[in-house]
C-alpha cells in the first residue's frame, strides 16, 4: 500500500503550508526573465507534492539552460543560418487550433484591443480544417467559456442542447444496473467539440487571429541560446524514398516572441520541449498516464432518441483490472456519441481497445438505443489521465504550453475542454504581459496555480490513482472522495508503472477471442476507419517513426504478440509475412488517425509520432 | 493573354457521403469541402502556361456559395492573380454554369479556358464542352498534355480517349478540360496564402451577367445505391445459365 503513497507531510511542511497564504500576496513581481544566470541557483528539490499551495523557493526562477548540459543540437539552429526558408515573424505563435490554442488567440486579441495595442497572433493547425482534428464526448462545462466570450449566450452557437439527466449503468454482460451517479452535470451541454472548436475559430479570425489550417509544425527552433524562438512547417511534395517531387514545396520559419503549444494529448513537439527542458523533473511532476477513447457518432431512431440524456457506464465489456468505461451522449439531430476510454496501462497485450468497443455495442442495453440507426462518423484519441500528479512545468524559455499538451483533464468528470481553454486565456495574459508589460511568463503557471483549475485538478487528484488496487477498492475510493473526502486528504496517491511499461509478456497472459463484426452494430476496422475520412497523400515517407527499426520483430511480436496490431484503431501496424515467411512489420501511415496511442503504449518506446504533411488526417466534423 | 480558369467547390474527395433523409440530394452540412481536384489540375496547368510566359494574367472563377471565396482564395494561393465570384445559393446545372462562363468570358475575353473535366460531386463531364458549344470556340477535353505556340496561335493538346491517346490541334482561343495526368497541382505555401489575401475577388450575380438561369430540369429523388448483395455459388453449368437467364435476366 505505501508505495503509492506519498510520505505524509512532517509538521514542519505544514507550517510553512500556512505561511504561504500570507506570503503569496506580498511576492515581488517577477523579474523579466533574461536567459543570464544572474539570479542564483536553487538547492536541490525534494519532492513537495504534499501541499498545497506549493512553495514559492520552486518557481521563482527557471532552471538557468547553462552551455554544460545543452549543445545546439540537430534540431537546434540559430535564426540566421538556415538559407532558402522563408521566415515569418509574429508576436504570439500558437501551435494547435484547439479549444486552448483558439481561447489563447481570443483572450490575446481581446487584451489588445482593451489595451489599443497591436499584436499578431499567428494559429497553425496540421488539420486540413479548423476542427478536422478534434474529437471528444463531449459534455461542455461552459464555465470558462463565460469568462471568455461571455455573451455566447446571446448568440447562435454550437451549443445548444443543456444535460438534461445523467445516467450510471454497472453493466455486466447481459445487465445495466442502476447506480447512482457520480456525475452531475446540471448547467453543462452535450456537444460536439469539433463544431464548438469551428466557431471558436470563428470567433478568433473575427478578433485578427490568423489561423492557417492545413500546416504541420515539424520543427522546433531555437537561437543561440537555447530559446525557443518558433517553429518550422513540414516541408511538403517529399516522396516515400526522400526525394523531392514535382511539386515539392519547403516548409517555413514561424517565429513568435512567445510560442504557445497547444498540441492536444501527447503534443509531438510539446513532448520534446518537456524533455529538453526537464519540465516534469522541474516540478517533481510523475509521468502523464493516458487512455485511448474510441468513439462514433451515430444517427439514431426519432422514438430513441432523448436529447440531453447523458450516460456512463462501468464494468462490462472491460475487466475489472483495466480501468474504463463507455459513455453515451444524445446530442440534437438524432445524434448520439457512443464511445469506450480504456485506460493504456492496460495488463494483457491482447487487448484490442477497438474490439472491445465493437463489444460493447452488443450489450442489449446499447443494442437498444442503437437499432434501426447508422453509424455518421468514426474517430479515435488518447486523452490524459494524470491529473494533478502529472502536470509538468508548463513555461519554458520563449513560451508555454497549454491546454492537454500540459494535461488539465479532470479524470473522474471526464472533462478537461474546459480547463484547456482556461489553461489557454491564462497563458495567453501572461504572453500579453510578457510583450507589453516585460514581466515574466512565470505568471502563467503563478495565475494556473491560484485559478479554479488548480483547486479542480487538486481535489480530483485520487480518483484515478485508487483504480490501482482495482475496480472494487477504486470505486470505494472514489465515492469515499465523492461523498465524503472530496481532496481534502493530506496525500496524493501515486501513479503506478507508465502505460508502456505495464503491458506483460504475451506468454504470461491469454490471448483474447473477439466475435467478428456483424456489419450492422459492429464493424471492421477498414469500414470504420472509411467513416474518420482520414487520408494522407500516399506518397510521403512514414510519418511514424521506428527508432530502432529491428525491435518490432526482435520484440514486439515475440514478446509482446505485436500489441500495436490491436491498439491501434486505424489499423496502421501490421504484421505480414516476407519472402522467407518470416514476420514483418507494415506500417500503413495513411490510415493514421492522430490518436498518439503508438506513441504512448509501444512497449520499448520505440515508436514516434511525427506530424505527416500538414493537411492529411482525419476530417472530423461531428465528433 | 489571359486564361480563364474554373473552379468548383466540391465535397472533398476523401468524405464519406451520405444521402439527406428527404432524400432532396446530398448532406453537405459539417461536411470538408475542397477545390474539384480536376479544377486544380486546371488551374495548375493555367499557371504553369502563365510562367512558361505564354499568358499575362490568371483569372480563377467560381460559381456558388459565398464559401465559395474560400476556394477561390486556394487559387489565389497557389498563383491566379485575381478571383470572380459569382454568388448564387442555388445549384446550377452545367449548362446554366456554360451560360455563365460564356457571358465571363465575353467580358474577360481570354485566350484560353481551363476547367476540370468533370466535378467529382456530378460527373457530369458537361460543362467545359458547353462552353465551348456556346462560345462557338474550339475543344480539347480530357486533355493529359497541353503544348502552346504563341506564334501560330494554336494549342496542341493530347486527350485520353478511350482508345487511347488522341492529339489535336486548336485555334486559340479554345476550351481545354483537363484529366488527371496532365500534371501534379502545386502546394499552396503560407507565403503565398498570406500574400492572397490581398489579391482581389470580384463578386457579381447571374443578374449582372445577363444569364437567365431557368433550367429543364428538376431533381426529383437521390438514393444512394442499392447494398451489394452477396455473391451465390453455383455448382454446375446448368445452375449458371438458369440463373443468368431467370434470375439475372441476361441471357
Amino acid at each position: 500500500m505505501h508505495r503509492f503513497l506519498v510520505k505524509l507531510s512532517s509538521s514542519n511542511q505544514f507550517r510553512s503550508f500556512k505561511n504561504h497564504r500570507l506570503l503569496l500576496p506580498l511576492l515581488p513581481s517577477s523579474k523579466p526573465f533574461t536567459s543570464s544566470s544572474s539570479v542564483s541557483s536553487s538547492p536541490p528539490r525534494q519532492s513537495n507534492r504534499s501541499g498545497y499551495p506549493y512553495s514559492v523557493e520552486l518557481f521563482r526562477k527557471i532552471s538557468p539552460l547553462s552551455s554544460n548540459s545543452r549543445t545546439l543540437g540537430v534540431n537546434g539552429r540559430s535564426i540566421s543560418s538556415e538559407a532558402g526558408r522563408e521566415s515569418i515573424e509574429y508576436d504570439v505563435l500558437i501551435v494547435g487550433a484547439g479549444p486552448a490554442g483558439l481561447s489563447a488567440a481570443i483572450r490575446l486579441k481581446q487584451l489588445s484591443q482593451e489595451k489599443n495595442v497591436d499584436l499578431s497572433v499567428c494559429v497553425v493547425e496540421k488539420g486540413a480544417e479548423v476542427g478536422g482534428h478534434i474529437i471528444s464526448g463531449n459534455v461542455f462545462e461552459p464555465v470558462a467559456l463565460d469568462e471568455l466570450l461571455p455573451h455566447w449566450r446571446q448568440e447562435h452557437t454550437p451549443i445548444e442542447i443543456p444535460a438534461s439527466s445523467d445516467k450510471f449503468w454497472f453493466l455486466t454482460k447481459d445487465r445495466a444496473i442502476s447506480l447512482p451517479s457520480p456525475f452531475d452535470n446540471k448547467g453543462n451541454y452535450v456537444i460536439s467539440l469539433s463544431q464548438l472548436v469551428r466557431w471558436l475559430g470563428g470567433k478568433a479570425e473575427e478578433l485578427g487571429t490568423e489561423i492557417y489550417p492545413g500546416f504541420s509544425a515539424s520543427e522546433v527552433l531555437y537561437d543561440a541560446s537555447d530559446k525557443l524562438v518558433g517553429i518550422a512547417t513540414k516541408d511538403m511534395g517529399i516522396s516515400k524514398d526522400g526525394s523531392k517531387k514535382e511539386n515539392f514545396q519547403p516548409g517555413v520559419d514561424i517565429k513568435g516572441r512567445v510560442t504557445l503549444f497547444a498540441e492536444g494529448c501527447r503534443g509531438s513537439l510539446s513532448e520534446r520541449i518537456i524533455k529538453k527542458y526537464k519540465l516534469r523533473e522541474e516540478v517533481n511532476a510523475q509521468h502523464q498516464t493516458y487512455a485511448l477513447g474510441i468513439k462514433e457518432v451515430w444517427e439514431i431512431h426519432e422514438s430513441k432518441h432523448n436529447p440531453g440524456e447523458v450516460v456512463h457506464t462501468l464494468g462490462w465489456p472491460l475487466e475489472p483490472k483495466t480501468y474504463g468505461g463507455s459513455f453515451l451522449y444524445h446530442m440534437n439531430d438524432r445524434q448520439v456519441a457512443l464511445g469506450l476510454v480504456v485506460a493504456l496501462n492496460y495488463h494483457n497485450p491482447f487487448l484490442n481497445p477497438y474490439e472491445e468497443f465493437q463489444k460493447l455495442k452488443h450489450h442489449p442495453a446499447i443494442k437498444r438505443i442503437l437499432e434501426g440507426g447508422t453509424v455518421l462518423q468514426y474517430g479515435a484519441r488518447t486523452l490524459n489521465e494524470g491529473g494533478f500528479q502529472s502536470i509538468p512545468y508548463p513555461v519554458f524559455p520563449g513560451g508555454a504550453i497549454i491546454g492537454c499538451s500540459a494535461g488539465f483533464l479532470n479524470v473522474p468528470k471526464i472533462k478537461g475542454t474546459h480547463t484547456a481553454m482556461k489553461s489557454g486565456m491564462l497563458a495567453a495574459e501572461a504572453a500579453f504581459g510578457v510583450l507589453h508589460e516585460g514581466i515574466n511568463m512565470n505568471t502563467y503557471w503563478d495565475n494556473l496555480k491560484d485559478s479554479w483549475v488548480w483547486k479542480e485538478l487538486y481535489a480530483a487528484r485520487n480518483y484515478r490513482p485508487a483504480f490501482e488496487y482495482g475496480l472494487l477498492p477504486g470505486m470505494a475510493v472514489s465515492a469515499m472522495e465523492h461523498y465524503v473526502l472530496k481532496g481534502k486528504v493530506p496525500y496524493t496517491l501515486k501513479h503506478g508503472k507508465a502505460d508502456h511499461e505495464a503491458t506483460n509478456h504475451a506468454r504470461k497472459c491469454t490471448p483474447i477471442e473477439y466475435p467478428k463484426p456483424d456489419g450492422v452494430f459492429s464493424f471492421d476496422v477498414p469500414t470504420s476507419l472509411y467513416r474518420s475520412n482520414t487520408n494522407h497523400d500516399h506518397d510521403q515517407p512514414s510519418h511514424l517513426r521506428l527508432r530502432d527499426p529491428k525491435i518490432p520483430e526482435k520484440v514486439n511480436f515475440p514478446e509482446y504478440a505485436a500489441p500495436e496490431s490491436r491498439y491501434c484503431p486505424a489499423r496502421v501496424y501490421e504484421y505480414v509475412e516476407d519472402e522467407e515467411g518470416k514476420p514483418k512489420l507494415q506500417i500503413n501511415a495513411q490510415n493514421c488517425l492522430h490518436c498518439k496511442a503508438c506513441d504512448i503504449k509501444d512497449p520499448k518506446q520505440n515508436i514516434e509520432w511525427t506530424v505527416p504533411e500538414g493537411g492529411g488526417g482525419p476530417a472530423y466534423s461531428l465528433m | 493573354m489571359k486564361i480563364l480558369v474554373a473552379v468548383k467547390r466540391v465535397v472533398d474527395y476523401a468524405v464519406k457521403i451520405r444521402v439527406k433523409p428527404d432524400k432532396t440530394g446530398v448532406d453537405t452540412q459539417n461536411v470538408k469541402m475542397s477545390m474539384n481536384p480536376f479544377c486544380e489540375i486546371a488551374l495548375e496547368e493555367a499557371l504553369r502556361i502563365k510562367e512558361a510566359g505564354f499568358a499575362k494574367e490568371v483569372v480563377a472563377v467560381s460559381i456558388g456559395p459565398s464559401q465559395c471565396v474560400d476556394t477561390l482564395r486556394t487559387g489565389l494561393a497557389m498563383g491566379a492573380d485575381r478571383g470572380i465570384h459569382v454568388e448564387t445559393n442555388t445549384s446550377f446545372l452545367p449548362l446554366t454554369i456554360a451560360k455563365i462562363l460564356k457571358s465571363l468570358a465575353e467580358v474577360e475575353n481570354p485566350g484560353l479556358i481551363f476547367l476540370g473535366k468533370q466535378a467529382i460531386d456530378d460527373d457530369c463531364n458537361q460543362t467545359g464542352q458547353m462552353v465551348a458549344a456556346l462560345l462557338g470556340w474550339p475543344q480539347a477535353t480530357f486533355a493529359s498534355k497541353v503544348v502552346l505556340d504563341k506564334d501560330k496561335h494554336i494549342a496542341t493538346v493530347d486527350r485520353e480517349v478511350d482508345g487511347g491517346l488522341e492529339t489535336l490541334c486548336v485555334d486559340l482561343p479554345a476550351v481545354i478540360t483537363t484529366d488527371l495526368r496532365l500534371n501534379q497541382p502545386r502546394y499552396a505555401s503560407l507565403p503565398n496564402i498570406m500574400k492572397a489575401k490581398s489579391k482581389p475577388i470580384k463578386k457579381m450575380t447571374v443578374q449582372d451577367l445577363k444569364v437567365d438561369v431557368k433550367s429543364d430540369i428538376e431533381i426529383l429523388e437521390v438514393t444512394e445505391p442499392p447494398k451489394r448483395k452477396s455473391g451465390v455459388m453455383v455448382s454446375s453449368v446448368d445452375e449458371l445459365i438458369e440463373k443468368l437467364r431467370n434470375e439475372a435476366h441476361v441471357v
